[in-house]
């Protein structure tokens, strides 16, 4: 932009110092962090961090592990189903709060409250009401369908889901409020539009509105994805990963393999594959969002 | 403007009398009342159970009113709940997490704001590099860090003391809030900055003078955004401090998950709510600030 520039190091320089807290993070945390793992994923590190090769053995020894595999297939699980679920729940919850009711704030607060508590409390709070004992299963149970069972923190089968009805309810109400940001911001003249061409309203929000939210779709996608693959405190509060390993996910075997399992080099491991799932969302995103224009500053 | 309203179900027949009892409004009242119920009942549960005796516990459900309220779950939940290793109840928990948060939401806003003020209207070479690196950062998994955190915070002495946790909140608060901090410094008017660099003014001049009384909005919104996340964090707190500095989220998990002695679910509930009343209280009376503060997550900058 300037046409002379007389020192280079030392123009601007208040504003580089201020800048020093960024660029430590983004070379040294981020960067620096990130290869520093991945690099020890392919020693034979235990207690403590060494540098000793072992080429890809933690990887192969990753996945001959039951719990790590176990772990994958309840992410997938759980991450399909919340993804699947936890769009089509805040769409349309988004779409009828856009019917101009009445009352919008008050049942907006009420459906975005879970957001503002933690996992720790979500987590604990589901544990309660899915007791078998006292929960949803013996109220049922109680009103005549005595066989009626549905106690997934016991059941190894379905425990999963039980965690997905927590982690659905904590986190719709952040996609409902996204979406209703997305649909206030499509012109009203397309409904005009569509209602004069005599467009049933579905139609019009499968065809017309949905693809003209594609933006505010895909940056949800992006922090919905990374917040499934990030699950942790979730399952460590209710179920602490049982019964037995049925609920175990990846970031739970990361922590517990480098914290007390005293196995850093399988940490390391498990967490490059967790960057890596990140990384396949991620970077496509930003090829699309930000690679076709160079006008973005 | 013609106010057309983009009624779900009516036809496209133009204007009609518009009726309170209509079917379209007992479906969609009658609906989000049904989802507002689902989605209050968590709350209600975590109410009733912390005012109930265990032995009303033990012949209800985990719905059914209390007939006796009593508040003695509270006060054994914040005083004298057993974590297995200790029996101090939430309180110390409590103010281990008040501790933690202030410190960790001043430092993390204060750098943040300079850092997207630097890059809002200070623009240096390579700045955007970094603050692209910044980004993508916000990104990866935070397992990925947690040991190279380990040893750097090791190396500086600080590894398991409450400074090494603030600093890891203001590095992974930093993406966020730097995002949200430039945006908004970038939406400022250029003519102020400009006036007040020919009227003689530098940096930080500018930035206190100027830029600081101008963004109270944006600094309440990362205040909420800040105390809640740290508030609510679980990962940083049980990997960077130690057992007797536990943030509260550590201190109820490990109440209420503690398996030993009898399950008092009174007691865990009431714990549980205790936990969740900070953010609560801020989201409650905050309103659409915290929707502004979530949401600048999800505006691409």
């Amino acid at each position: 932009m300037s046409s002379e520039r007389p020192s280079q190091l030392f123009r601007n320089k208040s504003a580089k110092i201020a800048a020093i807290p960024m660029i430590v993070t983004a070379l040294f945390v981020f960067v620096g962090g990130t290869a520093w793992t991945i690099v020890y994923s392919f020693t034979k590190s235990g207690l403590l961090p060494r540098l000793r090769w072992v080429g890809l053995d933690q990887y192969e020894r990753l996945w001959s592990t039951n719990r790590w595999l176990v772990s994958i297939e309840n992410l997938i699980i759980y991450g399909l189903c919340m993804l699947v679920l936890v769009f089509v729940i805040g769409f349309i919850l988004a779409a009828l709060i856009d019917q101009k009711i009445r009352f919008e704030n008050t049942i907006r607060t009420v459906i975005l409250y879970p957001y503002a508590l933690s996992f720790v409390v979500t987590g604990l709070v589901w544990q309660w009401i899915l007791n078998p004992e006292f929960g949803i299963e013996s109220i049922i149970q109680a009103w005549g369908w005595d066989s009626f069972a549905f106690d997934p923190l016991y059941n190894a089968d379905i425990a999963i889901f039980g965690v997905l009805i927590a982690g659905l309810w904590q986190g719709s109400g952040l996609v409902m409020v996204l979406m209703l940001a997305g649909l206030r911001g499509i012109d009203q003249e397309v409904w005009k539009a569509a209602r004069v061409d005599g467009i049933p309203a579905w139609k019009t929000y499968i065809f017309i509105v949905i693809p003209m939210m594609r933006p505010v779709f895909i940056t949800t996608l992006v922090l919905v994805v990374t917040g499934i693959v990030k699950i942790y405190d979730l399952i460590v509060a209710q179920t602490g990963g049982g019964p037995g390993i049925s609920t175990e996910v990846p970031a739970k075997y990361v922590y517990d393999m480098m914290f007390q399992a005293n196995n850093l080099g399988q940490g390391f491991a498990a967490s490059t594959m967790m960057l890596l799932t990140v990384a396949l969302v991620v970077i496509p995103w930003a090829i699309l969002e930000f690679g076709g224009s160079k006008n973005r500053g | 403007m013609v106010d057309v309203t983009p009624d779900a179900l009516a036809g496209p027949q133009g204007p009609k009398p518009r009726k309170t009892f209509s079917r379209r409004n007992i479906f969609l009242y009658g609906t989000l009342i049904m989802v507002a119920l689902y989605y209050a009942l968590p709350l209600y549960v975590m109410i009733i159970t912390s005012m109930k005796g265990m032995p009303e516990i033990r012949l209800g459900n985990v719905f059914s009113p209390p007939v006796e309220i009593t508040f003695a779950p509270w006060v054994k939940a914040w005083s004298e709940a057993c974590t297995g290793l200790t029996c101090e109840g939430l309180s110390t928990g409590f103010w281990n997490s008040v501790r933690i948060t202030i410190p960790s939401v001043i430092a993390s806003i204060a750098i943040a704001s300079v850092n997207g003020y630097a890059l809002a209207n200070w623009k240096f070479k390579g700045a955007d590099a970094f603050f692209t690196i910044l980004i993508f950062g916000a990104f990866i998994p935070y397992q990925v860090m947690l040991y190279p955190i380990v040893i750097m915070l090791r190396e500086m002495g600080l590894y398991g003391s409450l400074s090494g946790l603030v600093i890891v909140h203001t590095i992974f608060g930093m993406p966020i809030l730097t995002l949200l901090f430039r945006n908004y410094f970038t939406s400022l008017p250029e003519e102020l900055f400009k006036a007040a660099r020919v009227d003689g003014a530098g940096f930080w001049g500018i930035y206190f003078r100027i830029m600081l009384p101008m963004s109270v909005p944006i600094f309440t919104v990362a205040v909420i955004l800040q105390v809640t996340g740290i508030w609510n964090d679980f990962l940083f707190g049980v990997v960077y401090t130690r057992p007797e500095s536990y943030p509260m989220t550590v201190a109820l998990n490990n109440i209420v998950n503690s398996t030993q002695g009898v399950k008092e679910y009174n007691v865990n509930m009431a714990a549980t709510i205790i936990t969740g009343l900070v953010p609560l209280t801020i989201y409650f009376v905050s309103g659409k600030l915290f929707v502004r503060g979530i949401a600048a997550g999800a505006v691409k900058g």
